[in-house]
């Protein structure tokens, strides 16, 4: 692989999600020199696995088109996959950074034709869709993956997929000699972009997420709806198969509580008013969906949205956070047991699936990232002292893609103000 | 209505929150309830209850002083510490509701027929005289709260198990008249009685 050339003028993006692609597209659009690291094999981030937005209920599919055209057309952009930081040092206008690159083992030279992911036989859980199905070890990680290459998982070297999948390939892709390499670069300033991650939802031991297979998280949800998800976009119980037209969306799973998530992860609102709609989308009126909730957080221009789904007939609300779902040993239904808060009646409500609004917390904590930093409480990075390493997006705090888009984007300002003072201090 | 009841009640007018952050133990967190319900629903007994601690929290903050310190609610607590460890705010909420009981009694409010608030009166009584829990007489205290025929029946109908306990060398029955106590009974009630000037002093110094 060839180092790219890189300055105390070049800003490095770290995180290739719709905040990393985002800060970066700003930066080179404005001119500058920028490096996009982004450790699994494909940008896209978690936005590539949403089914809609929220409030207009488009594809995501639209906005990434958009950016990866703006990041073909780019020659100011350089895009490393598989690559991850593993050391900042240096002070503000001058860092010295390692990136760690894993190898993909399929070069430049794939077409994207299939034939490897055909050729082997060996599946691994699925990460694109959280584990929900498996995938081949010779794999494309989703429609939209950019670079838009396959890749051979690091577990099929050395079997004899690796071969088979070397020998299916009419293009001499597959190169089974790529070795992990390290790379020194030279930047000027970091926008750090690492994104989010749910919070683990076994940890809410009442939620009996670990125990119960009908109760998910609103992100295993969100690929159930997507037509290129482990369902085909038919929203069925995992136990059984059976259509789920009785779900019920428990909000604030993990967040705002001092034993899980001590913040508000704002998304998560928005996210299941926009879910009870893919029910809709799915049943017509023979669909249901229950709110359980504490408070609705739903502000500015999202309180429309959220009128709407209150006229809804078939989205009920219960003002509750659940206190602790049971199983129903044999229909795998579940009981929610709780006390509401209007009036103070005692429920036990039976549903067939249960999604978790999932809380968001830092895909890289605060304590892990390789330089000087400050974060708040929960991880997430509030600034560098004294220095031009900027939080971009989910990594500063939780965001929706509108929000995070515009969050990177001064970040990507911030980024150049820096390089600007550099490059003029070593005109002059 | 008892003297310090009608002094309080002056002293707060209608702001019953305060009055509760100030005089209950733990009260100060009252504040801190968001509403959420998970206390409640925790609640092995929360069936039982009249007002669960999640309705509690809002009456004291609504200023329903005599429903909540005349409530009997408080007094189902088992002390399971169950809606502690789920408490989204992390809530004393044991602490709160044997608070709201203690300060219930206090004030001479707290229902008078109530098992927990007997039983517990008993055994305090019972272990500060002599500085040793008399299990006879507060067994038998316990069997005859609900007249002397009853405490007769129930005698009976335990008499194998005292029997039992009386050849296991386990029941003395001469701890019925004198029973035995700890060394320094003076010293017991000097500790006790510097607890409770501890305890007022340290309410007093949070307003």
């Amino acid at each position: 692989m060839a180092t790219p050339i890189a300055t105390s003028q070049t800003i490095l993006v770290v995180g290739g999600g719709i905040s990393g692609m985002t800060a970066a597209l700003e930066a080179a659009e404005c001119g500058k020199q920028v490096i996009l690291v982004e450790k699994s094999p494909t940008l896209g981030g978690r936005t590539a696995l949403m089914y809609r937005y929220f409030p207009k209920l488009c594809h995501p599919i639209c906005g990434l088109e958009i950016n990866l055209r703006r990041l073909k057309g780019n020659r100011n952009v350089r895009v490393l996959t598989l690559a991850e930081v593993s050391k900042i040092s240096g002070t503000r206008g001058n860092y010295a950074v390692t990136l760690n690159v894993a190898p993909r083992y399929i070069n430049e030279n794939c077409t994207a034709c299939g034939e490897c992911a055909k050729a082997v036989t060996k599946e691994i859980p699925n990460p694109y869709n959280y584990g929900l199905n498996q995938m081949k070890v010779a794999y494309l990680p989703h429609k939209m993956a950019y670079p838009l290459r396959y890749v051979l998982d690091p577990s099929a070297i050395g079997t004899a997929d690796a071969d088979a999948a070397r020998a299916a390939c009419k293009y001499d892709a597959i190169d089974l000699n790529m070795q992990r390499e390290a790379v020194e670069l030279t930047v000027g300033a970091v926008i750090w972009a690492t994104g989010w991650k749910p919070y683990d939802a076994a940890k809410i031991q009442p939620y009996g997420y670990d125990r119960y297979p009908n109760v998910i998280t609103s992100l295993e949800f969100e690929r159930m709806a997507d037509l290129h998800g482990p369902t085909g976009g038919k929203l069925l119980r995992p136990s059984d198969g059976k259509e789920a037209k009785n779900i019920a969306f428990i909000q604030c799973a993990g967040s705002r509580d001092e034993n899980h998530l001590r913040h508000c992860s704002r998304i998560c609102c928005m996210a299941s008013l926009k879910q009870t709609q893919y029910v809709r989308e799915a049943y017509g009126a023979d669909g249901k969906s229950t709110i359980y909730y504490i408070d609705i957080r739903a502000i500015d221009r999202f309180e429309d949205f959220y009128l709407k789904v209150q006229n809804d007939p078939t989205v009920s609300f219960v003002k509750s956070k659940v206190a602790r779902i049971a199983q129903d040993g044999n229909s795998g239904d579940l009981t929610l047991h709780g006390v509401d808060t209007e009036g103070y009646h005692r429920y036990a409500n039976v549903h067939d699936l249960v999604v978790l609004a999932i809380g968001m917390e830092p895909a890289v904590k605060g304590v892990d990232i390789p330089a000087e930093i400050i974060a708040d409480s929960s991880g997430f990075l509030e600034s560098a002292p004294g220095g031009s390493i900027f939080g971009a997006g989910c990594a500063s705090g939780p965001l929706d893609v509108n929000r995070s888009v515009q969050h990177a984007t001064a970040a990507a300002l911030r980024a150049i103000q820096v390089v600007n003072k550099s490059a003029s201090t070593e005109a002059s | 209505m008892s003297e310090l009841n009608t002094s309080t009640t002056e002293k707060y007018h209608n702001n019953f929150l305060r009055e509760v952050e100030e005089n209950v133990e733990e009260g100060e967190w009252v504040k801190m309830c968001m509403q959420c319900g998970v206390c409640s629903g925790s609640c092995p007994l929360g069936a039982h209850w009249a007002h669960p601690p999640q309705e509690l929290f809002m009456m004291i903050r609504a200023g329903k002083r005599e429903a909540v310190l005349s409530s009997d609610s408080m007094w189902m607590c088992t002390s399971c510490y169950n809606c502690v460890v789920r408490c989204p705010r992390k809530l004393p909420i044991t602490g709160i509701m044997h608070g709201l009981a203690s300060y219930a009694n206090k004030l001479g409010m707290a229902p008078k027929i109530q098992p927990t608030r007997d039983f517990s009166l008993q055994f305090w009584k019972n272990c500060t005289r002599t500085g040793r829990v008399n299990e006879l007489r507060l067994t038998l205290g316990l069997y005859f709260n609900d007249g002397l025929m009853a405490g007769i029946k129930k005698g009976w109908a335990m008499r194998n198990i005292g029997l039992g306990l009386l050849k296991a060398g386990r029941l003395n029955p001469f701890e019925l008249f004198k029973g035995h106590s700890c060394k320094d009974q003076q010293g017991i009630q000097a500790m006790l009685k510097k607890a409770a000037e501890i305890e007022a002093r340290r309410k007093h110094s949070t307003h």
